[in-house]
């Protein structure tokens, strides 16, 4: 009972993570359509550039701002401008292979110009324990889930509670009606880009701790946040980020109870169970589309 | 005169050069990206260096040394391709790879075409399929894993173990000689966890090692995984000894891991931290030109080229059919040549006699607590 306390709270501190970046991957399907595969990457990225920034000499919390800041630009703004505009309309497919180039360039610069080797990355949480029903709990683990749920909670209001949400939800549902009412559907679908970038930066800053800075993070973060989204359900955010926090969780039992060999397989069962039996997701709205 | 002309002769001139000529080729495979990055880079790294220090002092026969890197991407695939590439081109010597996986597949071809292999694999079956070509430049996990199991079991007095591999030539090597040892000794192996190579989240694994409660750990993973692993354990509060080899206590890892490889101890056979005259002057050699401490493939790569430089000056001449049978037998020592920084025999099989330490992270340092000695002197 104790070990399924403990491998609960990893397992969400890990879920909330890949809910974080499957977050992303609904927000840009939502309001364009964009299938982004460098999603991974995404992730990646950021913790290099803050890297960069210490290694140049700003201290952390510099470093995490610079981060942050680099990663809305080049890919928040710079992505939309320079990858997604110009191929989005030429069809969903051929974007969603401009990603998959995009998340190759991506992974080969950061070995190129940084190291193919890992790096350490600090932790903005304190290394330490806390009791939770009488059991020491890693105050890294806390402190990830917390920072996640913050993110997600604060990313719901923006959507729920504010005009710029309304206005985002109405560019993503119906964009010809939106313009209409005065809705600027170009901004809307910009600020996407931005809050994606954002997340994924946050995403970056929370598991490169843990996962240590290397190139090839993102082959494992952006397989286990498509499946999250695809499980939950890629057209709601509720869905990516359930779907997030259950690929973590289930990955962590099945490990532990299952077999470590097949740890990886069994996510992928659940995929396919989903595909099968409920294909829009858990949360998801079936969507029908008229040729 | 006429620019065709000029072309030509330059051309010609180029093809010409009588340095290139006379200068012995040698081909590098190694795991310069992926998961052995920093198994490959030190070993390039160390080998570069080598070149560098010999050909300053005349080269070999005096002839100069030069090496041809490729990147196996740490995939025994890649390296297969890689090493055929740098056959056909007839290289004095081949040297690398550095993952025991890619030895595996890769030994067979430099075998076939008569050219010793030089490599930095440690799985235990490597050297023990007939191959006349093959050599290490550390121990096989049959001369280093009776000695881990002998310091669990006689200094730490642990009667289970938990043991945590990574499933591939190299771990699964690794944990069948440990198995066997444990078995000489009554240790209870209390948990068997494989784990994947570039694996990052540790938590399930750690969880089942708190569960089955044992003595030790002994962790026998590649470097980066180490560092992950160590800090999941210390995350959820293991204090129980973690018992290794060069890949659990190399500088690495402690760099990686930071304060969780603290108390982390293992076997190395070679460690830039040893109380050894020559290898202290290597260590600060080598951060003086790449600024950062090698581990233990640095020194290994290093010592693969003056392996070569050793055989062919034993055989006084440039032979490349000649080569494999030259070192076999052979004792270099520290005294003649500097460069092999400690005596050094190579057997009939190509493995690797030499002294050995039992080392200790303390601040974040390898502290060596025993020097142990040849096993045939």
């Amino acid at each position: 009972m104790s070990n399924l306390l403990d491998l609960l709270i990893a397992g969400l501190a890990t879920g909330a993570i890949y809910a974080i970046v499957a977050v992303g991957f609904t927000l840009l399907w939502q309001t364009s359509q964009t299938i982004n595969f460098a999603q991974g990457e995404f992730v990646m990225l950021p913790a290099f550039l803050m890297l960069g920034a210490m290694n140049a000499g700003a201290p952390f919390w510099l470093a995490i701002v610079i981060g942050i800041g680099l990663s809305m630009l080049l890919l928040g703004l710079a992505f939309k401008m320079l990858l997604v505009d110009p191929m989005l309309r030429h069809g969903v497919l051929p974007l969603a292979i401009a990603t998959m180039a995009l998340a190759i360039g991506i992974k080969e610069s950061a070995k190129q110009f940084y190291s193919a080797e890992a790096s350490p990355f600090p932790s903005i949480v304190p290394a330490g324990d806390i009791a939770i029903f009488g059991r020491a709990v890693a105050l890294q683990s806390i402190g990830v889930l917390a920072v996640a749920v913050l993110a997600v909670v604060g990313l719901t209001a923006l959507l729920n509670r504010t005009s710029i949400g309304h206005q985002m939800q109405a560019a993503a549902q119906n964009p010809t009606v939106a313009r209409i009412i005065g809705v600027p559907v170009e901004r809307m679908i910009m600020l996407t880009f931005l809050i994606n970038a954002f997340l994924v930066a946050l995403a970056s800053l929370l598991i490169t701790p843990i996962y240590l800075a290397k190139f090839s993070n993102g082959e494992v973060l952006g397989q286990a946040a498509f499946i999250a989204a695809i499980v939950g359900g890629f057209n709601q955010i509720r869905g990516a980020i359930a779907g997030g926090l259950l690929i973590g969780v289930v990955d962590n039992l099945a490990a532990a109870y299952v077999s470590t060999q097949y740890r990886a397989a069994v996510p992928l069962l659940l995929l396919i169970a989903i595909i099968l039996f409920r294909p829009q997701g858990i949360f998801g709205r079936a969507e029908e589309r008229t040729v | 005169m006429k620019p065709t002309v000029l072309a030509s002769i330059l051309i010609a001139a180029v093809f010409a050069t009588p340095a290139s000529a006379q200068s012995i080729k040698l081909a590098n495979v190694a795991e310069l990206s992926g998961g052995g990055a920093t198994v490959g880079t030190n070993w390039k790294n160390g080998i570069d260096l080598a070149i560098e220090d010999i050909n300053a002092k005349g080269g070999v026969l005096g002839r100069k040394l030069e090496v041809t890197h490729a990147d196996s991407q740490s995939n025994p695939g890649v390296a297969r391709a890689q090493v055929q590439k740098a056959l056909d081109n007839e290289p004095y010597v081949l040297l690398g790879p550095g993952y025991s996986g890619s030895v595996k597949v890769t030994a067979p071809l430099a075998a076939e075409a008569g050219i010793a292999q030089i490599m930095g694999g440690e799985a235990a079956e490597l050297t023990q399929a007939g191959n006349k070509f093959l050599f290490r430049t550390s121990f096989g996990q049959q001369s280093s894993m009776p000695k881990v199991a002998k310091y669990i079991n006689d200094e730490l007095k642990a009667k289970s173990v938990a043991i945590v591999w990574v499933n591939n030539d190299f771990g699964k090597g690794g944990r069948d000689s440990i198995s066997k040892e444990f078995v000489k000794y009554n240790i209870k192996v209390a948990a068997d966890l494989s784990t994947e190579a570039g694996q990052a989240d540790f938590a399930a694994d750690v969880s089942k090692i708190k569960s089955a409660a044992p003595d030790a750990v002994f962790v026998y993973v590649n470097e980066e995984e180490s560092a992950r692993i160590l800090k999941e354990l210390k995350r959820q509060g293991v204090t129980v000894p973690l018992v290794g080899e060069t890949t659990l206590v190399g500088q690495k890892v402690v760099e990686l891991a930071g304060d969780a490889a603290n108390g982390a101890r293992g076997h190395v056979g070679l460690t830039t931290d040893a109380p050894v005259e020559l290898i202290k002057a290597f260590r600060e050699k080598f951060v003086k030109k790449y600024n950062y401490v090698p581990d233990h493939n640095g020194l290994k790569g290093w010592l693969a080229i003056y392996m070569i430089k050793a055989t062919t000056e034993k055989m006084g001449k440039v032979d490349s059919k000649g080569f494999a049978d030259a070192l076999h037998g052979f004792t270099i020592t520290a005294a003649k040549e500097p460069g092999i920084l400690m005596d050094a025999t190579f057997d009939a099989n190509g493995d690797i006699d030499r002294q050995g330490f039992l080392v200790e992270i303390v601040d974040g340092k390898q502290v060596v607590k025993q020097v142990l000695p040849k096993l045939k002197n």
